[in-house]
């Protein structure tokens, strides 16, 4: 059997229903949390070279590189914000972020 | 055939090992996991044709982001096991989300069809001439360089912001200043005084 674009774009939205799974799961821990906005993006990414290959338009793998570009920065930021938080609080429990009163 | 095939491992181990992350007990296994997922989603982007996304994603995400993840999970002297408290108290709301969400994107993706008479309208490259990386490069540093530039500058701003972030000086700690090193001058720095004999500077 051929594999299609429906094959790539499902896997795409299991890995991203995992994602939103994990956030669910492991709502204190931040790292987890922020391992599983990855696993969104990725699925986004899936999702992008899965059309623009059988489109044949590169636009698709472009707009991959920028959303691979600004995942890499928002991991960056988020790590250094839990390096600081951990710092200041001594943990990383997302229940108790709570100094900005939200 | 042989093209199914790795399909579908690149898909099954991807899958697994993204459940794995969300599942297992310890941090550093789960980032492990995650390198894991990455290595088999370059899989799947070779198989599509996009070797140059391939690359980047083993190069800059395994090769950097995840490795930051692991330091991170290795610095920090948290308490994993109390973190995970109340993990299953959660579980039912979140398997029915995600069910409910997974069940949707499934339908959409069963149910959805490309408009028959819909042209390419980007300048693509003949991709059957020129290698993707090559083709990519022509798009990428010609019509969409603007973009190109914008996704340097997100960079250069995350980096200053992870800088500032972290960055913090100790107080006790004498530190070098450069500047009023070389601003020393010969009059604030050496004084000649004249001693008289047997008096002394008192």
């Amino acid at each position: 059997m051929t594999i299609g674009l429906s094959h790539y774009l499902t896997v795409a939205a299991i890995l991203f229903t995992l994602g939103i799974f994990g956030i669910f799961l492991n709502r204190k821990n931040v790292i987890v949390i922020l391992m599983s906005v990855e696993l969104m993006l990725l699925a986004v990414n899936i999702n992008l070279v899965a059309f623009s290959a059988f489109h044949n338009d590169l636009v698709g793998q472009v707009f991959a590189l920028i959303v691979l570009t600004v995942a890499a920065a928002e991991a960056a930021i988020g790590l250094a914000i839990v390096v600081v938080y951990f710092r200041n609080r001594g943990t990383i429990d997302v229940a108790e972020i709570d100094l900005l009163k939200g | 055939m042989l093209s199914a095939l790795f399909f579908y491992l690149f898909a099954i181990v991807c899958v697994g090992s993204a459940f794995m992350v969300i599942a297992v007990k310890n941090p550093v296994h789960a980032v492990l996991f995650l390198i894991l997922t990455f290595f088999n989603a370059a899989g799947l982007f070779v198989q599509l044709g996009a070797e140059f996304l391939a690359m980047i994603l083993v190069v800059v995400y395994v090769g950097a982001v995840l490795v930051l993840f692991l330091f991170v999970v290795m610095m920090l002297d948290v308490d994993f096991a109390e973190l995970r408290a109340g993990f299953l108290k959660y579980l039912p709301i979140g398997a029915t989300i995600g069910l409910l969400l997974l069940v949707e994107l499934v339908l959409i993706v069963g149910a959805w069809v490309t408009a028959p008479d819909i042209a390419v309208q980007s300048p693509t490259p003949p991709l059957a001439q020129v290698s993707n990386t090559e083709a990519l490069g022509q798009i990428l540093y010609t019509r969409y360089v603007y973009l190109f530039e914008a996704a340097g500058l997100i960079l250069l701003v995350a980096m200053v912001g992870a800088i500032v972030l972290t960055l913090h000086h100790k107080r006790d700690v004498r530190r070098q200043s450069v500047a009023e090193q070389v601003g020393r001058t010969r009059e604030k720095s050496v004084e000649l005084v004249h001693v008289e004999s047997r008096r002394g500077l008192s």
